[in-house]
């Protein structure tokens, strides 16, 4: 897979001068360009706004703004009870934790399943493929007593215990992927120097494995840095708001207007994922295209 | 039974039957402890699940005991004008907005595919929205942009339109939505661009010179050969926007409204469960999605023995 999905560019423009005329391949390009601008719009629009006094945003059309200024951001910061360095704290203490939980839980499980043989692998392996087409609200209201009787409500327990126990079966069928394909001789050669299961694990296969706990580590980061509806239920308490949950007050408390202030915080709440997006592109487009993930 | 087990085993030499079986004890054991952690996660996840069933069959509002009241619950969904509302704004969402983003996802992914300069350049381009669509920053951004004074009526103005208040409007407010997540279709289309780049290029060279046409060669080569993949991004789609929660929720302050045209399947099982308390009618909902989902999931691929072709 990842030979094939490496960008060639020297491949890629004698392909495109092949048996295309010059209109051909302008025409191409100039509507690809359109859709990209499109696509980008939005996000444009958002930056632009972002640095825009309230008055000019919806007046202004010119994404380049004619009055531009920083206020947005340092009033923003301060604007809602907490300091939204709080929040930006909050989210990160969590999807820390939730990376460390699903590399080392997932990589665990993944490792039983792709090169440990033992009585009912097979059935737990369908078993995990079949969780993860199991819509999430099934397990909503059980979930949910069971963490209130565990006196876990307002806690970050609800989110993070289930990413130490490799409840993400999409983590697994990818780790568990790219084990199958490094070469059993390995493991073999393992055993013979005198290694058990798990130190052929974490000295063989985990370093190998290395590029799949990349887009594990990725794909957790973004999901788990978006995610709505998990800290909507269980955290009430707007000292433990995650940054999605912090920008919501901003739309209840829309009456005032503020909206430079919520595009310059909504700016600061999707930067991480442009930023983490760049720098592991490599992982992302490769594990999406190995397991199907959003 | 137990003279058969002392026939078989005084038949056969005991000593090598047995001896396998501590080494087979100890290779199990380094699997179940591998699997330690997820075995935990799935008590997690089956204990509730029977919980859920067993609770879509009482009455629950977390302060008393759960009462068993049989098929009530389903009986009332029948009945509730609501539940039917959400279920026409989820398929209705649903049923646009899959067709629609993969139909652009296939377009852009077979565009890319031609060999183009930048080619890395541009799928980070399309593909980064769809990582971004379901924060809530972008669906507060969204409703800002398709406001009653927004950009995109700003945009019609300049062509003579006067745009409605396209999230305000009932008529109007789920399109936007529908919109929303065809611009995340970037996810799809990495995966078709990799299924594209496997078809071989000889497929094409040897149909061109028996003179089919484009289109033919789409029909006749590229759907059949890429139909594997797009039916799996079939079913990945359906059954991620059958559970669609934040958009309609962000987008509504919470409310599915206006006139709940955004009143998605599970945002009506959140208000059920957790504004109203009941417990036991939102646990039946959910029984109620898995099966539909599970259905969908069935339908196709039972369709698929009929358009899905697997090369050997």
């Amino acid at each position: 897979m990842s030979i094939v999905l490496k960008a060639r560019p020297a491949e890629d423009s004698y392909f495109e001068n092949l048996g295309n005329t010059r209109f051909v391949r302008f025409r191409r390009h100039l509507i690809l360009c359109a859709i990209g601008i499109v696509m980008m719009y939005p996000l444009a629009w958002l930056i632009s706004s972002s640095v825009k006094p309230n008055t000019l945003i919806f007046k202004d059309l010119s994404l380049w703004p004619a009055q531009f200024q920083l206020s947005n951001y340092t009033d923003g910061w301060n604007a809602l009870q907490q300091p939204f360095s709080i929040y930006l704290m909050n989210s990160l203490v969590i999807v820390v934790l939730s990376i460390i939980g699903n590399l080392l839980s997932c990589s665990l499980a993944a490792y039983g399943f792709a090169r440990l043989d033992f009585g009912g692998r097979k059935l737990f392996f369908a078993l995990m493929l079949g969780t993860m087409m199991l819509p999430g609200h099934v397990l909503l209201v059980p979930q949910y007593i069971m963490f209130s009787k565990l006196d876990w409500l307002n806690t970050y327990y609800p989110l993070l215990v289930p990413n130490f126990l490799a409840t993400n079966a999409f983590y697994i069928f990818l780790m568990v992927q790219f084990m199958r394909a490094l070469p059993r001789e390995l493991d073999d050669a393992a055993r013979i120097d005198g290694c058990g299961p798990f130190r052929t694990f974490y000295r063989i296969i985990l370093p190998l494995c290395l590029p799949a706990l990349a887009t594990t580590a990725v794909f957790t980061f973004i999901s788990v840095w978006n995610e709505f509806f998990g800290p909507l239920l269980y955290l009430t308490d707007p000292e433990l708001y995650t940054v999605p949950l912090a920008l919501r007050q901003f739309m209840d408390s829309e009456g005032q207007s503020q909206w430079g202030q919520m595009f310059a915080m909504s700016f600061v709440s999707v930067a991480p994922v442009i930023g983490f997006f760049i720098a592991g592109q490599k992982y992302l487009v490769k594990g999406i295209a190995t397991t199907g993930l959003k | 039974m137990t003279a058969l087990l002392e026939r078989t085993t005084r038949a056969r030499p005991a000593a090598p039957a047995r001896k396998p079986a501590p080494r087979k004890r100890r290779r199990d054991r380094a699997g179940y402890v591998f699997l330690l952690p997820w075995f935990v996660g799935m008590l997690f996840t089956i204990v509730p699940f029977f919980a859920s069933l067993y609770l879509a069959f009482t009455d629950y509002n977390l302060l008393n005991a759960p009462r068993w009241i049989g098929f009530a619950n389903f009986r009332e969904m029948l009945a509730d004008p609501l539940l039917r509302q959400s279920m026409k704004v989820t398929f209705l969402y649903t049923f646009i907005s899959v067709p629609a983003s993969l139909a652009v996802a296939l377009l852009v992914a077979m565009v890319l595919n031609k060999g183009i300069r930048g080619l890395a350049v541009y799928r980070a381009v399309f593909y980064l929205p769809s990582l971004l669509g379901g924060s809530v920053a972008i669906v507060i951004l969204w409703r800002h942009i398709f406001g009653a004074n927004g950009i995109v009526n700003d945009l019609l103005g300049w062509f003579g339109i006067h745009g409605p208040g396209w999230t305000s409007d009932p008529d109007f407010s789920l399109s936007t939505l529908i919109l929303l997540h065809v611009w995340t279709f970037g996810s799809p289309m990495v995966i078709f661009l990799a299924g594209l780049r496997q078809i071989p290029v000889m497929y094409y060279e040897a149909s061109a010179i028996d003179g089919a046409s484009k289109w033919q060669q789409f029909r006749s080569i590229t759907l059949p050969l890429l139909s594997p993949i797009i039916f799996f991004n079939l079913i990945q789609s359906l059954i991620s926007s059958f559970q669609t929660f934040t958009q309609g929720f962000v987008m509504s302050g919470g409310t599915g409204g206006p006139a709940d045209s955004t009143l998605f399947y599970n945002l009506y099982l959140y208000q059920q469960g957790f504004s109203q308390f009941h417990m036991g009618y939102a646990s039946a909902m959910a029984w109620m999605l898995l099966v539909i989902i599970a259905a969908f999931t069935a339908i196709n691929f039972l369709a698929a023995k009929y358009w899905v072709f697997y090369e050997q």
